[in-house]
């Protein structure tokens, strides 16, 4: 078993860490307080390579796994960037892959290029406001006209639909109950996002102000046949294989959150003095912050065994939920506890953990809920009657 | 135009560094090692040159442990050609880099040298001075502007006084100042292409020079801890306190 780092991982986590520290904590504070998406940051991601990391090198990317993306998007959050930083490019690293399996020749040629350099940016549309984890229940229908298909309907926590100029899209082609399981009903789109005929409405939320997520509602969208992936009713199976290792994803941008929180925590601790001697020699100062640093190396672990698993083709379901899982709630124990160490400072936004604690919850709620992956391993690894 | 980089394997510079228990060396285990900072502006300029059509050929050397490779190969990330990684397990001064390096330039026959006017673990400064000695080169030390025209260089030099600007014939070597650009990260596609680029290996021995350390490591110790402070009351107390109690007025 090997533990070490090859060459190009080590230089794609080094190249992550010069990225991110020309944009520091009070970049990304302002932004958060403004609601503005951070598009110097965004560009300067692109312009280097990175969104194209795991594209196919036939399309300007370069084909690396997900162990390597985990490396970058830990390293990418880690600091202070947090989920504003990871959401406002996450969706480029993996959300094509349904393209890449799935799409075309000239789809791919037309479509990846694009999304590697930045100069197209997607949303992915498929939860709705009555159909979440139970996506089989969407009602979006797309109905076939001449040449293509008519979308109505809508769309609920869409991220960076405010600024995207193009859609994934998954639409009901067949009524729910015509099909043998609901979510062979399903189809998955590429298209142009055209917002004369999608209205967006922002979400106000409790963190993550610069990376906006939307009600977006459908009024006769026009498709043109050209932009369906694959097949009509296999669209939620595509989107499956994209499931794990997005989930591997956010456990290192919550990990990265996390081993930032830490590190404010412990310099903060280190240098301020009360009753002449620094707090940080306190055990009740430093034992949660020991046990925390524990906890954030075996998520990593977890983490990097998961993408091992995916990047071998593997079965990485199990180990991916319980990445995701650990990680998120690790995450947000240490945010948690960096702002009680950090005191009434703490709750000031000057010091940047309250910050780091409210996008800390993001990973537990999202793309899954850690008790809905409690219920999968239930279920899945453990062999337990299924209880929903 | 053939530009040569050395490039360092230091302590990365975030590292708090720490003395070893027994005062003969700081501690290098499990310690997180980068290129040195001033290397990486060398690099950094050599780039600007070859992007700007002045330079054709980059090639980064470093010597020591195979571990040093991996400098080699963040140059090369960064864009470097090639590299040479010359194989040496003895103890380093900058006497017998500059005469290994000296060594090499003769082999390859570079137009420019570049390098970062010290290291930041030992700080020697001396390293580029000593090269350009042994080669007979002219030499600018702390860059802090570069500029080729027709077989010269131009460069200014940050001294006390401000800027110096000198002029020095090609070949040459360039030792260079923390303001002379910011250097770059490696982009992904540079990143992958550097997998592909050859680093030859050289080991020392071939070489036939004398290595043999000069300089005796005596002792290393810790900076003495800053006590705490005072607080005055006065101006009048504190320009007593300075005249007899610190005596520095």
């Amino acid at each position: 078993m090997l533990f070490e780092l090859t060459e190009t991982q080590k230089n794609i986590v080094e190249a992550a860490k010069k990225i991110s520290s020309r944009f520091d904590d009070n970049y990304w504070l302002d932004l958060d307080l403004k609601s503005e998406f951070p598009f110097e940051f965004y560009n300067e991601v692109a312009k280097s390579g990175w969104l194209g990391m795991c594209m196919p090198e036939e399309y300007g990317g370069a084909n690396l796994g997900i162990q390597e993306a985990a490396l970058f998007m830990q390293n990418i959050t880690r600091n202070g960037g947090g989920m504003s930083a990871a959401s406002s490019i996450h969706i480029n690293i993996f959300g094509p892959h349904p393209i890449v399996v799935h799409g075309t020749k000239t789809q791919k040629k037309n479509w990846l290029p694009n999304l590697i350099s930045g100069n197209d940016k997607t949303c992915f549309g498929v939860t709705e406001p009555d159909a979440g984890l139970d996506t089989g229940k969407i009602k979006t229908t797309a109905s076939k006209i001449q040449g293509g298909y008519l979308i109505n309907g809508q769309k609920i926590w869409t991220s960076t639909a405010k600024i995207a100029n193009k859609i994934l899209l998954l639409a009901r082609t067949s009524e729910l109950g015509e099909t043998k399981s609901n979510i062979d009903g399903l189809t998955l789109f590429y298209t142009d996002f055209d917002s004369t005929k999608i209205e967006v409405r922002e979400i106000k939320k409790m963190g993550r102000g610069s990376v906006d997520s939307n009600q977006i509602f459908f009024d006769n969208l026009e498709i043109s046949e050209e932009d369906r992936i694959g097949e009509e009713g296999k669209g939620f199976r595509y989107i499956l294989d994209s499931l794990n290792p997005e989930r591997i994803l956010i456990a290192a941008e919550a990990l990265g959150i996390g081993k930032d929180a830490l590190e404010k925590a412990v310099k903060y601790a280190n240098e301020r003095i009360v009753f002449d001697r620094p707090i940080g020699k306190n055990q009740s100062i430093q034992h949660p912050l020991a046990e925390l640093w524990i906890e954030l190396e075996a998520a990593e672990l977890l983490i990097s065994k998961a993408a091992y698993q995916y990047d071998k083709g593997q079965n990485s379901g199990g180990l991916a939920n319980a990445a995701k899982y650990y990680a998120a709630e690790v995450a947000f124990k240490t945010a948690t506890q960096a702002v009680v160490t950090l005191g009434g400072m703490g709750y000031a936004k000057e010091y940047h953990v309250e910050r780091l604690l409210r996008e800390s919850l993001i990973p537990k709620l999202a793309p899954v809920s850690s008790q809905m992956i409690l219920n999968y391993i239930s279920e899945k690894i453990l062999h337990l009657p299924r209880s929903y | 135009m053939k530009i040569l980089v050395p490039v360092k394997r230091v302590v990365d510079y975030n590292v708090k560094v720490r003395v070893k228990k027994d005062e003969t060396d700081v501690e290098l285990d499990n310690v997180k090692m980068s290129m040195n900072p001033f290397d990486e502006i060398a690099v950094e300029e050599a780039l600007r040159l070859k992007e700007k059509g002045v330079a054709s050929e980059i090639i980064a050397v470093s010597i020591g442990l195979p571990e040093v490779q991996e400098t080699i190969r963040n140059a090369l990330a960064m864009g470097a050609d090639s590299g040479i990684f010359v194989n040496c397990t003895s103890k380093l001064e900058p006497l017998s880099v500059a005469k290994i390096l000296t060594s090499i330039g003769n082999k390859i026959k570079p137009d420019l040298v570049i390098m970062g006017k010290q290291a930041i673990d030992d700080d020697m400064n001396a390293t580029g001075q000593m090269l350009s000695a042994m080669l007979n080169w002219g030499q600018a030390t702390f860059a802090s502007k570069l500029e080729i025209q027709d077989k010269k260089i131009k460069v200014g030099r940050e001294i006390d006084g401000g800027i110096e600007n000198i002029e020095v014939n090609l070949p040459a070597i360039v030792t260079t100042d923390l303001r002379l650009n910011e250097p770059r990260y490696a982009s992904l596609p540079n990143i992958m292409k550097a997998k592909r680029k050859p680093i030859d290996e050289i080991k020392v021995e071939d070489l036939k020079i004398d290595i043999e350390p000069k300089l005796e490591i005596l002792k290393v110790e810790e900076p003495k801890s800053r006590e705490a402070g005072i607080m005055v009351k006065s101006v009048d107390e504190m320009i007593e306190k300075l005249k007899n109690e610190a005596k520095v007025i």
